[in-house]
Order: structure tokens, then C-alpha cells, then sequence
């Protein structure tokens, strides 16, 4: 048995020593450049044909391309996993991270993994595959709103705001302006993307990005069942919220009932002494 | 143009579901069923893009028991112009349903195939991507705006941001949350669906399952948490905790 471990970027060839140590296989590591699912898949089918385990960090990207890999060699795939039981056995959560399944595999198999689930130990070093292949799919505009910021699937450090923000502005400024001192990822509400205040991609719950960072904080959120399933394997999750009734107050491990526009620029400054 | 979307019978995902006691399975017992979120809003798509004349028919299929047909009903109330069963009994696993769907990609000839993403119980986020592989298709995950003209332009949701693919037909779409809000049926509507056509249809072959969820649990629960009284405890607790 022998693992073929897939990194699209730096940051996943970093997240993944703690999975390649709990699968405990003899592992190649390759980084590869961006491209779409069926040319990923030419790419890459040949040289995968000789593993009995493929495996990437899971994203979206990861999925959208390991997916149809694993179409293509025909073989099993295991989604999200966070534990490894054996080879062949895999834990994953389903039901939005209500439960967790163990899944059993036959033959060779595809894993995207959520690196918070496995021990933080050193990266791998990963060799570039410059392979590429033709896509049916064109590339005619990429939208990347980067900033700069950690991502948020990998950052230590994740500060989410909701809809208190009010306007993309004034998100920006607070929540943006806090996790820059911080060197934070920026995460939202599916209510705050929903109304405007936050794009897309920083959506945290069921519906959006899962995230474990070491620190969450929740600013300005209520806590709903499906954000509250986005977040629930952080490390220490804080929660700030003008409401001491909210249910994210239930949840969090520290909670502080106050005005986050009071709370966050006061914080800022404790954390950094 | 012809759109086949596949769509899954999953536990209201609202509903508060638990593992069963011995842990070998979900507990289902008086949950209320669903059309997947997901690929309801693939069949809602399919059906806009049938008002604003890009397509011509709408065939949703569903791979299951005869259960199954409550939600094809509903996906024929919403606008669809007839299902297909794939009427089975049998546990699949992702690659299972994609090998069952290309049998019905294969005998339906669609140009577009439009799906969920995930489904909401398993959460997998494979068989879409599977299907475009077993047919050698091009595919655009995560749909938030389709465009069908002489091509499929789909707007995708990346890690990022969001990328624009082109992808001549036939193609593989899946859909994501933004990409629309589906409609209300009210109950008439459903009734009225009634009189559309929906055809069972037996799998040639049973695929063997290549993943199998040997057991479930609940996630290691959170230690309770407390409230602090100020700004500054709340920092000495966060650097307390080693959390930075």
C-alpha cells in the first residue's frame, strides 16, 4: 500500500504531515498546478493507477477534482475525512457534522481530509508535477477576492462577524481590521452574505466553508444550528453578543455579553500586550 | 435542449436526527423526507431556464425505493415534465449511483445533466463529478449563475472568489445554494403533477458497494462553556488558553 498525497497549493502540502502520519503508508507527495477536473484527471490518472491511496486536503477545489478522479479510476472515495481507524476505515462526519460515520473502503481509494482532525506536525515536501492536459471546460474569468488574508479553512485564527455589521463597509473595517492585527482569516454569517455585507466565499456553517481554527470568534452572531455546525471543531470558540440570551453563548467556550463595536477594537489591543 | 436532474430522498435536513442505539445507522424513524436542498435548486434552474425558452424538456430521476416517488411528484410539481425510478432497495454508495445514472444518461441522451452538489445526509459531494467522469463530460461545480446559449457559461464558486467556465454540451452542472431560491409548491400543485408521467424502471445491474458506513456516533461533545464579566478577563482567558 502506498499513498499518493496531492497538494494544489503550499498551504495544503503544509496541513498534510498529520494525515499522512495517522494513515501510516509509505507517501509521495506532488503539488501540481490549477486546472479543471477532467484535465486533472488525465493528468494525473496514469501515475495514480500505481497507488492504493490518493488524498488531498479537502476544499472545494479538492472536491470538484478528486471527485472525478475517483470517476475515472473507478474506485471508492471518502469525503471530509477527520480520523483514520485502519486503511481501509475512515471517520467522516454526515448529517452537516451532527454524527460521525465510520466508513469502510474496498480496493483502492480517493480521501479528501480535513487536516484539524490529525495531529499538527510538519509538513510534507512536495514534488511540482507540471503535467496539464485538455479541459472541456474554458477558463473565461476568474474572480479572485483575495486580500491577502489567511485562508480560511487553514488559518489558526478565524473572527466572523454577522448581520449587526450592518454594511459591507463597516464589515470590512471591524471584523477585516481586527483579524489584520490578528493575522486572522475573515469568516461570515450565511445572514451577512445574504444581505450583502460579506461575499460569498467567507460564508461559515453547514451550507458554506467548515472551519477548526485554534481561536474562533464570533462576533455580532446568534449562533443558528447550521452556522453552529461550520465551527464546532475550533479549539476555543468566543463568542460576543449584545444578547444574553443568544444560543451562540451556549456553545461558545467564552462568552461576553457586549457591544462588538466596543468589544473588538478594546480586545484587539489586550491581545496584542 | 434536454436537462436530466437527478435528485435524492434525504431526512428533512431541518429535522434533528441521532444515530440509532446499537450505532449501525442514522435513526430515521418519523423523520419527515425531502427532495435533497441541493437539487431542488437544480430542478428549480432547470425549470427557469425552461421559461426563458433555452430548454425544451426537464426529466428528473431518482435512485431508490418507491419512497423515492413523493419527491419525484413534488420535482414534477415545481415543473419538470416527467421522472423516471430507478427502483431499488439496494444500499448505494457514490460510484454505485453514478454507474445507475450513466445506464439513464445513456438511454435519455440529455444534453445537460444539472444536480446538487452534495446531498445533505452523506454530505459526499462525489456522484456529480463521478457521473461527468464515467461519460467523459466537462463539468462546472458549485453553480451560482448558468447561462445555456450555444454553450453552458456557468459562474462557479471557488475557494477564492468565483471563475467563469464555457463548456460545450453535453456537460455536467452541479448547483449551489446561491444559485436560486426554489419555489413554493402549495399541495394543488402537487396534485395536479399527478397526471405527469413517471416511469419505474428496474437497474440492469446491481453495482457493488466499494465504501460502506459500518457504524455511527455522535461527535465528541463541547465541554460547557462560561460567560466572562469584561474585555479584560475575556483576553486573559484567550491567553490563558494558549489560543493564539
Amino acid at each position: 500500500m502506498k499513498l499518493l498525497l496531492i497538494a494544489f497549493n503550499q498551504s495544503d502540502a503544509d496541513q498534510s504531515g498529520g494525515f499522512i502520519q495517522a494513515l501510516g503508508l509509505e507517501a509521495d507527495a506532488i503539488i501540481l498546478p490549477s486546472q479543471p477536473a477532467d484535465a486533472f484527471a488525465a493528468s494525473l490518472a496514469e501515475k495514480a493507477s500505481g497507488y492504493t491511496h490518493i488524498a488531498a486536503v479537502s476544499s472545494m477545489q479538492s472536491k470538484d477534482a478528486m471527485a472525478y478522479l475517483a470517476g475515472v479510476l473507478d474506485c471508492a472515495m471518502v469525503t471530509d475525512a477527520i480520523g483514520v481507524v485502519s486503511p481501509s476505515s475512515f471517520k467522516r462526519p454526515i448529517f452537516a457534522g451532527s454524527m460521525i460515520a465510520t466508513v469502510e473502503t474496498e480496493g483502492q481509494v480517493v480521501i479528501t481530509f480535513r487536516p484539524s482532525g490529525f495531529a499538527k506536525v510538519d509538513g510534507v515536501a512536495a514534488a511540482a508535477f507540471d503535467t496539464t492536459s485538455p479541459s472541456k471546460a474554458i477558463v473565461t474569468n476568474e474572480a479572485k477576492r483575495g486580500t491577502g488574508r489567511p485562508d480560511l479553512g487553514s488559518a489558526k485564527i478565524v473572527v466572523s462577524g454577522g448581520r449587526p455589521l450592518k454594511t459591507a463597509d463597516q464589515f470590512e473595517a471591524v471584523i477585516g481590521g481586527f483579524a489584520d492585527s490578528m493575522g486572522a482569516a475573515v469568516g461570515a454569517t450565511r445572514a451577512a452574505v445574504d444581505s450583502g455585507i460579506a461575499p460569498n466565499e467567507l460564508q461559515v456553517g453547514q451550507t458554506g466553508k467548515v472551519v477548526a481554527p485554534d481561536l474562533y470568534i464570533a462576533a455580532g452572531i446568534s449562533g443558528s444550528t447550521q452556522h453552529m455546525a461550520g465551527i464546532k471543531d475550533s479549539k476555543l470558540i468566543v463568542a460576543i453578543n449584545t444578547d444574553a440570551n443568544a444560543p451562540i453563548f451556549e456553545a461558545a467556550d467564552l462568552g461576553l455579553v457586549g457591544d462588538l463595536y466596543q468589544v473588538l477594537p478594546e480586545l484587539q489591543n489586550l491581545l496584542k500586550q | 435542449m434536454k436537462v436530466l436532474v437527478p435528485i435524492k430522498r434525504v431526512v428533512d435536513p431541518y429535522a434533528k436526527v441521532r444515530p440509532l442505539a446499537d450505532g449501525s445507522g442514522v435513526d430515521t424513524t418519523g423523520a419527515k423526507f425531502e427532495i435533497n436542498p441541493f437539487d431542488e435548486i437544480a430542478v428549480e434552474e432547470a425549470v427557469r431556464q425552461k421559461e426563458k425558452g433555452a430548454v425544451t424538456e426537464i426529466v428528473v430521476v431518482s435512485i431508490g425505493s418507491s419512497a423515492s416517488e413523493e419527491q419525484l411528484r413534488k420535482a414534477l410539481a415545481i415543473g419538470a415534465d416527467r421522472a423516471i425510478l430507478v427502483e431499488t432497495d439496494a444500499v448505494l454508495d457514490s460510484p454505485g449511483v453514478a454507474s445507475l445514472l450513466k445506464e439513464v444518461v445513456e438511454a435519455e441522451q440529455p444534453q445537460i445533466v444539472m444536480m446538487g452538489k452534495q446531498a445533505t445526509d452523506d454530505d459526499s459531494n462525489q456522484a456529480g463529478q463521478m457521473l461527468a467522469a464515467k461519460l467523459g463530460w466537462g463539468q462546472a461545480t458549485f453553480a451560482a449563475k448558468v447561462e445555456l446559449g450555444s454553450n453552458a457559461t456557468v459562474v462557479r464558486e471557488t475557494d477564492t472568489g468565483e471563475q467563469t467556465v464555457t463548456l460545450a454540451y453535453p456537460c455536467l452542472i452541479t448547483t449551489d445554494l446561491r444559485l436560486n431560491e426554489p419555489r413554493y409548491v402549495a399541495l394543488p400543485g402537487i396534485i395536479k403533477a399527478r397526471s405527469k408521467p413517471l416511469e419505474k424502471r428496474a437497474p440492469s445491474v446491481i453495482p457493488a458497494a466499494m465504501t460502506k458506513v459500518v457504524s455511527v456516533e455522535l461527535p465528541a461533545s463541547r465541554p460547557a462553556g462560561r460567560k466572562v464579566a469584561s474585555v479584560e478577563e475575556l483576553a486573559a482567558a484567550i491567553k490563558e488558553r494558549g489560543a493564539l
